[in-house]
């Protein structure tokens, strides 16, 4: 590792502030910046570890939602009774992630701001825009069977590894942040950026902001939900595609639905016009399949990667069934139900 | 390199050490205090090896720096024991033959104590009465420890084996 100044932070307005110093950091569970740091991808040289501010509470909301405290651990949230009752897509989603280990550590706030594991992301002897900016794209040509299938760029292609966010993303969540010009909150869908010709930049945080906390809506989707991650091995994978999809249903008819996608964008994937197929209609196989095909409108395979496309439609197909029978994919359990 | 002062007790020892702020708890526990029972295997958090328990917690001590653990009471594989009385889970890693090289072998037992008290085998389905379905659950709350040698048979049976003997205490 790169030396590094350390400095602990007890309220927010001075974490903000320490961070707009040039190269400084937060750092809370540290499991993917300090992996980074040994890498060499990461470089700062100042940590501001925030893991003293008071943002490791879950509350309800008065609109009668939830809010996660930035610093709330991954295992905690995953295990804590009302986001296992009342958002258990949410609890699923984090299940599927990571390690015991790590989801002990990793806390919400860096769940949202890891960084993707694109290989050459990881390797400093090759090139990468969004390491280096400017210095071209390994994956483009290279080895990308992980790689995004949706909303990537002529600059990079790679996806974000999260399945904590796109449980998040489905759920229409909020994410509040402080910096040096005060607190806003941010639409989950909007937090995390396509590439586009800055993929230097992974999400619409600015210099000094820290996120707080997430909040999560009244709406909850408590039966008809799934988390189905599809990964080259059935434990501790990142997702090649993986669906969160919650519906509510009435009398046999889907009223609601919401659908994201993971493993195949820069940012977890939605698009409501996919949605609204099936809003108002009963539950069909057609009907998802028209779904699943709007929701990939636009896909475009690298080479390594075409197989995702397919592999999309029908996870996202089996998700649908899933959910609206109120059969959702346990995560200990490996065969697909 | 920046040094800071760091107070925490490692297997119920007090230590007061100057630590450089980039050092990992993994390499203050080996180097500093000896401890070699933690190991580092792949040193990124994807092996398990280095696990370690920190206030009960088990973490991978390749991706912490001690300083952030300042007040905090860790427990490695030397301090699972009370004295020679091996824990429940080290004697059925010996009897069920849950290793072969071993070096895996401090964290999954750290893991599997971390495991159990976690509660789980509490998923939000609950803990399942079959012990199949327990297996599977065992391997995917386990799935964080890696064994080159292909253990994990035997681990499962290891662990199953402390979980019915907690049922029946």
């Amino acid at each position: 590792m790169n030396p590094f100044s350390y400095l602990r932070v007890t309220d927010v307005a001075q974490a903000a502030r320490e961070g707009c110093g040039a190269e400084a950091k937060f750092i809370a569970g540290g499991t993917n910046l300090l992996d980074l740091m040994k890498e060499n991808v990461e470089r700062p040289q100042r940590l501001i570890d925030i893991n003293g501010l008071p943002l490791d509470r879950i509350e309800g909301t008065k609109e009668g939602g939830l809010r996660i405290g930035a610093l709330v651990r991954n295992a905690d949230l995953a295990a804590h009774k009302e986001v296992r009752n009342r958002y258990p897509l949410l609890s699923s989603a984090l299940l599927a992630g990571a390690s015991p280990q790590l989801r002990n550590m990793a806390t919400t706030g860096g769940n949202i701001m890891q960084r993707t594991r694109c290989y050459y992301f990881y390797d400093v002897a090759t090139p990468c825009n969004k390491r280096d900016p400017g210095s071209g794209c390994g994956a483009i040509g290279g080895v990308n069977r992980i790689h995004a299938i949706l909303g990537a760029s002529d600059l990079c292609i790679a996806t974000h590894p999260s399945d904590m966010c796109v449980a998040m993303a489905a759920l229409d969540a909020k994410v509040n942040v402080s910096g040096p010009d005060g607190d806003r909150s941010i639409p989950f869908t909007d937090f995390h950026r396509l590439p586009g010709d800055t993929p230097e930049r992974d999400n619409e945080l600015q210099r000094g902001e820290l996120i707080t906390s997430i909040d999560l809506p009244a709406h909850t989707f408590p039966k008809h939900y799934t988390y189905l991650k599809v990964r080259d091995r059935l434990s501790y994978a990142f997702a090649l595609v993986s669906v969160a999809v919650a519906l509510e249903m009435d009398g046999g008819r889907i009223v609601q639905a919401r659908i994201a996608l993971g493993g195949v964008a820069h940012k977890p994937w939605r698009r409501r016009d996919a949605e609204q197929i099936l809003e108002g209609g009963t539950p069909d196989g057609k009907a998802y399949i028209r779904s699943a095909q709007a929701l990939l409108a636009g896909a475009r395979g690298q080479g390594d990667n075409d197989f995702k496309i397919e592999l999309a439609q029908r996870t996202i197909v089996r998700a649908l069934t899933q959910a609206a029978r109120g059969t959702p994919q346990p995560q200990t359990r490996k065969s697909i139900v | 390199m920046d040094q800071l002062p760091l107070h925490f007790s490692v297997n119920g020892k007090q230590h007061a050490l100057s630590v450089d702020v980039s050092a990992t708890l993994l390499d203050t526990l080996r180097e500093r205090l000896g401890l070699t029972g933690t190991k580092k295997g792949c040193d990124h958090g994807q092996c398990g090896a280095c696990t370690v328990l920190s206030d009960g917690r088990r973490i991978n001590a390749c991706l912490t720096l001690a300083v952030m653990h300042e007040g905090r009471a860790i427990t490695t594989i030397e301090g699972i024991a009370s004295g020679d009385d091996l824990h429940a889970l080290q004697k059925a890693f010996i009897a069920h033959d849950a290793f072969q090289c071993g070096y895996c072998t401090p964290g999954q037992i750290c893991s599997a104590v971390g495991m159990i008290h976690e509660g789980h085998v509490g998923t939000p389905e609950g803990r399942p009465a079959a012990d199949d379905a327990l297996r599977d659950v065992v391997r995917e709350f386990m799935s964080g420890n890696l064994c080159r040698c292909g253990a994990y048979t035997n681990i499962v049976d290891a662990i199953m084996d402390v979980l019915h003997q907690q049922d029946r205490s």
